[in-house]
């Protein structure tokens, strides 16, 4: 593995040079927030951030994405067809996603890339997305990446990890796409080889800082139905008002939902980020809903992740300790405090243990 | 205002105790800076979790929606204007609520301060009429609570609870001098062209996720018009017509209605300014029937009545 060293003057002329062959998504800041942005020309990422709002999936599995367009005037000769939408084929270059939620994208492709079914639309953009790390030296108080698998200076999913070292950067190259995009940014200058112990001093300085933790160990042994019949699911809810923001700022969060949109005789399949904490994400057709209470809803939530992922990929839970639904819940329901009680549940006496966080 | 718990939990318990309620409703200290969150207390020992500061800007009317038990509430003044609402449009039954009154001094922006600082916030303390931010960095900051209200609440003429069984402290002094539609008056100064341009940006951010319909207590529709789907009324996609189509529909339906509470920007993710929508309603339903909503239980609001001499030269 090569460790490259960026001195940041030559940051941005790397980054106008990437322009030429990918499109460059990095985070930039509006008026209230940093979010990841299709970069501009002579637009320049602004890493004087934490983490950003939302998450970066939507760079590879956008909010709502036309899938075919079709026509219903019959005098065309497309009438009837469905035909699948352009896709712009530049490579994307997302430039400073934080370890957790490019480990983010592993958990997806559990569910969206396997041996019996892809998404092709997912693995597209997965496939031409080169993800370029930026090491969190400064995590926030409400990270818990140490406790989900992953963490600060983790290398999981990604293709280079591009540490600040003060007045430069040091890089760490972990696959071919990420060699191949550093070269044409012209970052090429080797670091020199005291770079490796000076990364592993602030790997282990900023791991120190994630001073969050969650416990997980018992919730494979769990018997899901204990889970599922828990007392504490009411108070759990109460507070929730069923809004999607907990789903729509989570990276994991993968459900949607397919419509036809018509307009005139055109019209578009498309298809849209979907939450479980909505009604109608599983209101049937007859009028029945099975999920028909708030309770139901958010039970669903916790348990897809902290449960039914669990024992179906038996890879940890699915939840990357980033925080966002955290800090972004307008109520406050914490799924650390909600993991905890999980993990520590005792069915025999009913009793778990309820963390400050 | 941290000196109105000890009283909030004396209240609770001992409605509790007496059995006068099933449940008190009011915030417990949140896990988060900023950010209290909603709980109940069915016993005396879960009383002891409520608290009272400067962020319980939720409005905790939205909690009784068709409730039948005995529910005690804590409730600030807009909260109270919101009860009100509920009795007069029959979501909650007047004598299935104890209404324990907070007299309120405003309550803290969660998205203004984080911009006033360095730094993540790590605590947010307050003494009196002095914010104290701590930030991760170890820094420490003052501000004066004027400083860093919400909007609303820098705006609000009723701080104190319109209805209410016992009142935890004497009111506070209400503010005569603020004037709460000078933004409404800079945006109809635009021209059609700015003000479309205007509203498109506000909303450029949203992602939908309805935490600010979620969080509004007038908003209990069984089912809301965008959740219809038979038919389906609004696209689903981040088409600007469909955000669009939410926000001005949604912004109507509570004409009349709104109290202005501010729980819509509070909840919102993307600290949109949604209250931009609304106020220009409170504004004309102010100017052309004299009404303030939640004020009063014992008369019908003007979006429901009809008078031979109402204004109409708005019809043209």
């Amino acid at each position: 593995m090569k460790i490259v060293q960026i001195d940041k003057s030559q940051w941005t002329s790397g980054i106008e040079k990437l322009k030429e062959g990918y499109r460059v998504f990095a985070p930039v800041k509006n008026d209230l927030f940093h979010d990841f942005k299709d970069l501009e020309k002579g637009e320049a990422p602004d890493f004087n951030f934490q983490n950003t709002r939302l998450s970066p999936k939507s760079i590879v599995y956008p909010q709502s994405e036309i899938l075919f367009r079709y026509t219903l005037d019959k005098n065309s000769e497309e009438y009837g067809i469905l035909k699948e939408d352009e896709k712009d084929k530049t490579p994307k270059a997302v430039i400073g996603i934080r370890p957790c939620d490019a480990y983010s994208f592993i958990l997806v492709k559990r569910n969206f890339d396997t041996p019996y079914y892809k998404d092709p639309y997912w693995v597209e953009e997965y496939q031409k997305s080169t993800f370029i790390g930026l090491a969190c030296n400064d995590p926030c108080p409400t990270c818990f990446c140490t406790s989900t698998g992953t963490g600060p200076f983790d290398e999981q999913g990604l293709d280079a990890l591009v540490i600040d070292d003060g007045d430069h950067y040091l890089a760490k190259l972990l696959t071919e796409k990420g060699e191949k995009l550093f070269s044409a940014a012209g970052w090429t200058t080797e670091a020199d080889p005291s770079a490796e112990g000076r990364i592993e001093e602030l790997k282990s300085a900023a791991e120190s800082k994630v001073t969050s933790k969650v416990g997980t160990d018992n919730l494979k042994s769990q018997k899901m139905l204990d889970l599922y019949e828990a007392p504490f699911w009411e108070e759990v809810a109460f507070s929730c008002i069923n809004c999607g923001t907990c789903t729509y700022v989570c990276p994991t969060c993968w459900c949607f939902d397919i419509q036809d949109e018509t307009y005139g005789k055109q019209g578009v399949r498309i298809r849209n980020w979907d939450t479980c904490m909505s009604p109608l994400f599983t209101l049937h057709a007859s009028g029945h809903n099975p999920r028909g209470s708030k309770v139901d809803r958010v039970r669903q939530r916790f348990m897809h992740k902290l449960k039914y992922y669990v024992d179906k990929y038996d890879n940890g839970i699915q939840c990357v300790g980033c925080g966002r639904c955290v800090r972004m819940c307008p109520v406050n329901i914490d799924i650390r405090r909600v993991c905890n009680m999980m993990n520590s549940y005792d069915p025999e006496s009913c009793v778990c243990e309820v963390t400050s966080v | 205002m941290t000196s109105y718990t000890d009283k909030i939990q004396e209240a609770a318990k001992r409605l509790l105790e007496e059995g006068k309620v099933d449940m008190v409703i009011g915030y417990r200290k949140g896990s988060v800076p900023m950010m209290n969150q909603p709980h109940y207390a069915k016993s005396a020992g879960e009383a002891e979790a409520l608290i009272w500061d400067s962020h319980c800007g939720l409005n905790l009317a939205n909690y009784l929606t068709d409730r039948e038990d005995k529910v005690g509430i804590v409730a600030k003044g807009c909260d109270s204007r919101n009860i009100v609402n509920h009795i007069v449009e029959n979501k909650i039954k007047r004598e299935k609520v104890y209404i324990i009154g907070v007299p309120c001094t405003g309550m803290v922006d969660r998205h203004k301060l984080p911009k006033m600082v360095d730094g993540e916030i790590s605590d947010v303390e307050e003494d009196g009429d002095t914010i104290t931010v701590k930030t991760v960095n170890g820094d420490t900051k003052n501000f004066n609570k004027a400083d860093v209200l919400q909007q609303n609440c820098a705006d609000c003429s009723h701080r104190n609870p319109v209805i209410y069984d016992e009142m935890i402290a004497e009111p506070v002094e209400e503010q005569t001098d603020t004037d709460m539609f000078a933004s409404v008056r800079e945006i109809e100064a635009m021209s059609p062209e700015e003000k479309w341009d205007y509203f498109d940006d506000l909303i450029s951010t949203c992602i939908r996720c309805y935490a600010c319909r979620n969080a509004c207590p007038l908003c209990y529709c069984p089912v809301c018009f965008v959740d219809e789907s038979d038919p389906q009324w609004v696209g689903k996609s981040q088409d600007p017509i469909d955000v669009r189509t939410f926000h001005w529909l949604r912004a109507y339906h509570c004409a009349g209605r709104c109290t202005d509470c501010g729980a819509c920007e509070r909840v919102c993710p993307m600290g949109i300014k949604i209250r931009e929508f609304t106020k220009k309603l409170n504004k004309d339903c102010y100017e052309l029937y004299g009404w303030e909503a939640g004020l009063t239980a014992e008369e019908r609001p003007p979006l429901d009545t009809y008078r031979p001499n109402d204004p109409e030269d708005f019809i043209k």
